[in-house]
């Protein structure tokens, strides 16, 4: 097709940027690391475009495939390639890389080159996730990621932030080393680390479930699915805005990720046996997470629960194992990549000016930021899945793959509509209407250009998504009917 | 019986490097007002031809001399080769600390190359008796070097201690090893190996000998529960000697362990994996949580070395376990490996702390690497580079390290020993992570500037650069260390 590595260039190209922006070094340079951090950004993004024209919808196989020789020692292999599942995600990422840029543009003024490199190094590690199809290179850049964001959420976080790092930092860690067993177990067996030969590796139904169940706290805990979420909270309240942008719009996604790549495929009848396991625990998420929402007086940490409780969505939808549930699952992934990034931004744009996050602290908002309140609105709304945003399609397609599952399941899964309209809404009621609340309201001054134009951007994305999901559903259809089909049929019929 | 004149040639870099110690200790005596330039730069130039010479007899095959009590192996030849870099890297490091204490006399750098020469010849001991000769070469050296601050109470006192377990570990070792002599009737390892296989020997005897000689195997290491020395010394040694006594010598260790287990008693090699088994949980197990407790840095790496140490042992253990050449193979090249990148990773970590000090002062605490990041932004890097690596985080060497290690115990079937290892892990990286965060997250309470020689920023940014080039690429060295055994376990 061609010969040009696109995955390798969205993967190597803002890590070197990075590693530049880094060397621009002392504040002083603090523009000069601005510039090249947007350049290095929209240059990440130009590369990934390609990935989509030239992205073939019928196949279901790896595409912009990429096979070097790493560490003959081990047998890994550098390993590229993408399907649908994964298509949108390396896209998703490159996009939030340059909006995170802009976001940082004024607001960080202390060590800037080592904030914009942190992101860029950040967003190229996780390309890397979601495009490796080594094991261990799929590991090396999992567990990599986590450096830049312990170090953004620890250097330029809240006051809170050494403990809110650290516990990030270990809890994935927890997950993923035990997962790294997994990977050397599925080695021993396998004799390769390649994950499509993993896909079709035959394995016993014990031997599944200990796979089955280290993925699941690898990604349960990265997702973060209850009851392993409580990191997620304290990250998100202490992490500057870009940090938690990246953190809810990408780095969750890579746990959701994994069950699909891995779990599902390489464990099927595991994950089978256990589904409703996950379905439970999903369900929890969404309706329980769904009330601690509703009573949180700290806006971040509102959306961080709110965004528990969507990826639940997710993980919900992936183990009904029926086609609208997976589907649903991954546009429900792109969706709240938009979409919570936008509800970061807008409480980043809050913050900046007030330096409070608490709900009191606001109220009568739109009579000084109109423009704001209208912006701030529309991804309330889409938060909460109106139709034509965004937000309505995955959770809409996910709720009637669940009431095709169980009527149940449907129920209690639709109860986020409820639930997700009550925190948002009234938080939004609260923050933006009624009289103005106090004098620092008063002197708030309405979004400028540079605010308006990512906000704008993020906008024109949910609406896009919400009217129009056609170019995001297209790419996945085989990609995700073959995934099911390779579940469904299982691999015990094929054991000797 | 006749008088046969030994092969010298496989010797050369060993009678090199005496030869050289004699000279230095001359040179410097009849010099005494340039003595301690010259006695550096002599030993510089010394392992810098050490490690020529190695490279230049370096030999695929395996090459005994002086009636069998000496071989030169290739594991040997890279052992060595590793060890004379980290010796030299060691010294440029210290060298300007020992300068502002006056502490940088000639005969620190005559014990420096006495323990070298120990070293070498403990790695390529074919004989019992060589193996001691080593081994306490090495010893008495360090204990001297522990307490070459002589008028530090600190320094004697650890030197004093080191001195006292240390002789009675190399006691154990040599009453083990008269008990295999009792039992075996043989010194020479392959002698052993062949009188242990044979079955001929008392069972009962020989196994009593084998718990001292992992005993002693252990204390040299530097594994719990014998590690009780390494947190004092650690701390009361002078830190360019704390270097010196954390790289190097574990390299040493690893020798020893090899030697001693794989070449003279694969045939009980149940016993001594159940052994070492112990000993590698109980290390893992009781660095990692007895380093998360530490305000003292050289006392944190002391006891994060101890659960290195244990990992390196899993790898060790690992071996002989489904009986498949090439697995046993992996898995002694593993603990090699993790070996080598520890040697690698601790020499920066003690390297930034000697960075840190500076006349009159002494970076003892984890503290004083508070705000390293505003003090300086490209050594707080490095420092970063040697935390992540050491809690095993990649793309670091350490990471591969310990994935090594780690393929190799599940290969092994060890599959409760992988969990605890990875379980204690998590643990071990908060102790790393509470580093990074002193370091980028806090502001700086000391604003003295951070002042070295070109040298030595020079070498230690090369070192921390390594540690994440080889996270990148750590192919070659991994092939190295099992082409390195390959030939060993093969003769063996």
């Amino acid at each position: 097709m061609t010969d040009i590595p696109f995955l390798s260039l969205a993967i190597w190209i803002p890590i070197l940027g990075g590693l530049l922006v880094l060397a621009t070094g002392q504040d002083a340079n603090a523009r000069m690391a601005r510039t090249v951090a947007l350049l290095t950004a929209v240059f990440g993004l130009a590369v990934t475009l390609p990935l989509y024209t030239r992205f073939d919808a019928s196949t279901a196989g790896m595409q912009f495939v990429e096979l070097h020789d790493w560490i003959a020692y081990f047998n890994v292999h550098y390993h590229l390639g993408i399907d649908g599942l994964s298509l949108w995600f390396v896209l998703l990422n490159a996009f939030i890389t340059v909006l995170v840029v802009i976001a940082g543009w004024q607001v960080i003024q202390n060590r800037v080159a080592q904030y914009m490199a942190a992101f860029l190094i950040m967003s190229g590690l996780m390309n890397g996730v979601f495009a490796a199809l080594d094991g261990v290179l799929f590991y090396v850049f999992f567990e990599a990621s986590l450096i830049p964001l312990y170090l953004v959420i620890g250097v330029w976080g809240g006051p809170n932030r050494v403990y809110a790092a650290i516990k990030f930092f270990l809890f994935t860690l927890a997950g993923s080393l035990l997962m790294l067993l997994a990977l050397l177990y599925l080695y021993k067996s396998t004799g390769s680390f390649e994950i499509l030969a993993w896909h079709r590796a035959v394995l016993s139904m014990p031997v599944q479930s200990l796979i089955f169940f280290a993925f699941l706290a690898a990604f349960g805990v990265k997702v973060p699915m209850w009851p392993v979420h409580t990191w997620l909270p304290d990250a998100h309240v202490e992490a500057p805005t870009g940090g938690s942008v990246v953190l809810a719009a990408i780095a969750l996604k890579l746990g959701a990720y994994g069950f699909v790549r891995f779990s599902l495929p390489i464990a099927p009848d595991a994950s089978m046996h256990y589904a409703p396991l996950v379905i439970a625990l999903s369900l929890i998420a969404v309706v329980y997470i769904g009330l601690v929402a509703l009573v949180q007086g700290d806006m971040k940490k509102l959306v961080a629960y709110s965004s528990i409780s969507h990826m639940g969505f997710v993980t919900l939808g992936f183990f009904m194992m029926n086609p609208l549930g997976v589907e649903g699952a991954l546009i429900q992934m792109i969706s709240h990549g938009f979409v919570s990034a936008a509800m970061f931004l807008c409480i980043g744009v809050l913050y900046d000016r007030m330096h409070s996050r608490q709900i009191a602290d606001y109220g009568g908002v739109v009579k000084t930021m109109p423009r704001f309140a209208a912006f701030f609105m529309l991804f309330a709304m889409a938060n909460c899945g109106l139709p034509a945003t965004s937000g309505f399609v995955g959770e809409f397609t996910v709720i009637l793959g669940a009431v095709q599952y169980n009527f149940w399941v449907g129920l209690l899964a639709a109860t986020t509509l409820i639930l997700g309209a009550a925190y948002t809404l009234w938080m939004y009621k609260r923050v933006v209407f009624g009289a103005v609340s106090n004098e620092n309201v008063a002197k708030l001054t309405d979004i400028d250009a540079r605010e308006f134009f990512f906000l704008a951007l993020l906008a024109v994305c949910v609406l896009a998504m919400g009217v129009y999901p056609f170019p995001f559903t297209d790419v996945m259809h085989v990609s995700v009917n073959k995934l099911l089909e390779h579940v469904i049929a299982g691999k015990l019929s094929l054991l000797p | 019986m006749n008088f046969v004149v030994p092969d010298f040639f496989p010797a050369t870099a060993e009678i090199f490097i005496a030869v050289m110690a004699l000279v230095l200790m001359l040179a410097t005596a009849f010099a005494r007002n340039i003595a301690r330039g010259l006695a550096y730069a002599l030993a510089q130039f010394t392992l810098l031809v050490t490690a020529f010479i190695i490279l230049f007899t370096l030999d695929i095959g395996i090459d005994r001399s002086f009636g069998n009590l000496f071989v030169n192996d290739l594991l040997g030849g890279v052992l060595k080769l590793v060890i004379c870099f980290a010796m030299m890297i060691a010294l440029l490091y210290g060298r300007a600390w020992l300068a502002e204490r006056k502490l940088d006399r000639p005969e620190y750098y005559l014990l420096a190359l006495l323990m070298t020469l120990g070293m070498m010849v403990l790695i390529t001991a074919n004989h019992l008796l060589t193996l001691y000769l080593g081994l306490e070469m090495m010893s008495l050296s360090l204990y001297a070097l522990v307490a070459f601050d002589r008028d530090s109470a600190r320094s004697t006192e650890a030197g004093m201690k080191y001195f006292v377990l240390g002789a009675l570990a190399s006691g154990l070792l040599l009453y083990g090893m008269s008990m295999v002599y009792g039992a075996t009737g043989a010194l020479e390892l392959p002698a052993v190996a062949q009188a242990v296989t044979g079955g001929t020997a008392n069972m009962k005897v020989l196994l009593f000998g084998l718990v001292f000689l992992v005993a002693g195997v252990s204390f040299k290491l530097g594994v719990a529960p014998f590690h009780m020395w390494a947190p004092d010394v650690y701390q009361g040694a002078p830190t360019p000697v704390t270097l010196i006594l954390s790289s190097a010598p574990k390299l040493a260790a690893f020798a020893l362990a090899f030697r001693l287990l794989v070449g003279g008693f694969s045939g009980l090699v149940e016993h001594w994996q159940t052994m070492l088994m112990l000993v590698a949980a109980a290390s893992i197990v009781l660095g990692n949580l007895a380093a998360l407790v530490q305000h003292n840095i050289k006392r944190m790496l002391a006891y994060s070395g101890i659960s290195h140490m244990g990992f390196m042992l899993l790898g060790l253990l690992s071996g002989v376990a489904g009986g498949k050449a090439d697995v046993t193979v992996a898995a002694y090249s593993s603990a090699m490996f993790y070996a080598v990148a520890y040697v690698l990773m601790t020499l920066a970590a003690f390297g930034m702390v000697v960075l840190l000090s500076r006349a009159g002062f002494d970076a003892e605490n984890i503290e004083d690497f508070k705000g390293l990041n505003r003090r300086n932004a490209w050594f707080a890097l490095l420092m970063l580079f040697v935390m992540f690596s050491m809690a095993g985080i990649p793309f670091f060497v350490g990471f591969f390290a310990k994935l090594a290690v780690l393929k190799a115990v599940i290969d092994a079937g060890y599959l409760w020993l992988a969990v605890l290892a990875v379980v204690m892990s998590v643990i071990g990286a908060f102790y790393y992570l509470r580093v990074v965060k002193l370091m980028y997250f806090d502001e700086p309470t000391e604003t003295a500037p951070i002042a070295a020689s070109a040298e030595f920023q020079v070498m230690l940014s090369v070192n921390g650069i390594a540690i994440a080039v080889l996270g990148l690429m750590p192919g070659a060295l991994l092939g190295l260390c099992r082409t390195a055994l390959q030939a060993s376990v093969i003769a063996g």
